[in-house]
């Protein structure tokens, strides 16, 4: 069963309703035997690093996340702020994010034109092979963003999709089992939804 | 590059998808499952619902409507009507809804707009300006209570000062503009969209593809909001896009 990772940040059901249509079963969930016994991991999340942060403590995630993910290797993919919590740290917050990826979290410096959050549809270009991709390499895929911080990472081969805006960023990192998505695949109508597909079916 | 976003908006009446002219007569178009369900087919890079009595009729919003609407829609989803709390959004956030629009809470009580932010975070938080040109044809003024109400406020004052206070978009609609077809209100547009710098959505007066257009290139809209056009079946969302691309607007396709 896949889990949805519940912190109580952000719009959990959007993801499952989408999960659902694609024909899978999923829990929203913060139960540790429950993550425990999971096939694989959602860790989704809209607002804050540092409340992101608190509340994976408070809950008691941290070691069960590190012990499922990094010992026993199993596929996680972390939506927006679930993305960045994935990294070392954050520039938006002083706690330590997860570091399961060799990676840290920026604020957008960019020139006056660009607004701030990046906001909308934007294209996310694949710079390597992945099975996330698959039936989607021979079309312009867009989804859609909402942020203010993107994800930095330190070792290019990390690097699975970049977006231009105003400058180019990571909208997706892969490291083995290691998934982050800067953009929101359950908001993203068809493009989101053979994402998932693919996370859910390919991992 | 981020593309320029096509809206649907439904205006909402007692349960019923219904469209205004100048903000009175109000005629009905009809089932919102069924039309969030058509617009989502053809392209919509976001839907807005707006229910239209809640404010002026003191009702709550319509979160029973939105929890029937989320678990098939698959775009994010903006609501406004009756929004006064921070509860009420937590109750239309919990039955799946993405941004919220307020309008006449908002200009009540400014600090809502930080409330809301710091819990949700400013791409929440759409602040709706309902504009009308003031009798001096020098600048605009901001309604309330679904454009009954003559607040006073400057428009390009408020836009600022909403941007300021943590809001992540701004709604622009033209009462003057509003079901006439003659094109959204270019000057006004162009007035909020140089001064803030949080995304601008043009509403009010579509009637022409040159219309959608406009808005982009001249009034340096983000997104555009389409409702009578859409809903009495002139152009598609597809047609639309097609068009703009060819103007050499960035679109999603």
């Amino acid at each position: 069963m896949l889990v949805i990772i519940n912190y109580n940040l952000g719009n959990l059901k959007s993801i499952q309703n989408m999960i659902r249509k694609i024909g899978f079963e999923s829990k929203i969930t913060n139960n540790i035997e429950e993550i425990r016994g999971a096939t694989k991991l959602i860790l989704p999340g809209v607002g804050a690093f540092d409340n992101g942060m608190h509340n994976l403590k408070e809950l008691g995630l941290i070691s069960v996340l590190e012990k499922e993910i990094l010992e026993n290797k199993k596929p996680i993919l972390g939506i927006c702020l679930g993305m960045q919590l994935l990294t070392k740290k954050s520039e938006e917050g002083t706690l330590s994010g997860l570091g399961f990826i060799d990676a840290e979290t920026k604020l957008f410096k960019l020139e006056n034109t660009y607004k701030i959050p990046h906001m909308g549809w934007n294209t996310a270009k694949p710079i390597k092979k992945s099975k996330l991709f698959s039936e989607m390499e021979n079309q312009e895929n867009r989804f859609y963003f909402v942020h203010s911080y993107y994800v930095d990472c330190s070792n290019t081969d990390d690097i699975l999709t970049v977006t231009k805006y105003g400058t180019e960023f990571v909208s997706m990192f892969e490291h083995e089992n290691i998934i982050g998505a800067q953009f929101h695949p359950e908001k993203s109508h068809k493009f989101g939804m053979q994402l998932l597909k693919n996370f859910l079916e390919n991992y | 590059m981020t593309a320029k976003r096509i809206i649907p908006c439904l205006d909402i009446a007692n349960g019923t998808v219904v469209k205004g002219n100048q903000y009175r007569a109000l005629t009905p178009i009809g089932d919102p499952l069924k039309l969030v369900r058509r617009y989502e087919q053809d392209g919509a890079d976001e839907i807005i619902l707006l229910d239209i009595l809640a404010t002026p009729d003191a009702q709550t919003p319509m979160t029973d409507l939105i929890r029937l609407l989320t678990p098939s829609t698959f775009i994010p989803i903006c609501v406004g009507g009756g929004i006064r709390s921070l509860d009420d959004v937590h109750a239309l956030m919990d039955a799946g809804t993405d941004k919220v629009a307020i309008c006449s809470a908002a200009l009540e009580n400014p600090a809502l707009i930080t409330t809301i932010a710091k819990q949700y975070g400013s791409q929440c938080v759409v602040v709706s300006i309902d504009a009308k040109q003031d009798t001096t044809r020098k600048t605009w003024l901001c309604f309330s209570h679904g454009g009954r109400t003559n607040t006073g406020i400057d428009v390009l004052t408020w836009a600022q000062e909403a941007e300021a206070r943590g809001a992540g978009e701004i709604l622009l609609n033209s009462i003057d503009a509003d079901g006439t077809g003659k094109g959204y209100d270019i000057k006004l547009l162009k007035a909020v969209s140089t001064r803030v710098h949080i995304p601008v959505i043009a509403s009010s007066g579509a009637g022409t593809l040159a219309h959608i257009r406009d808005a982009f290139s001249v009034g340096h809209a983000d997104a555009v909001l389409i409702a009578g056009m859409l809903h009495r079946r002139e152009t598609t969302i597809q047609a639309i896009k097609q068009f703009l691309l060819e103007e050499g607007v960035t679109v999603r396709c």
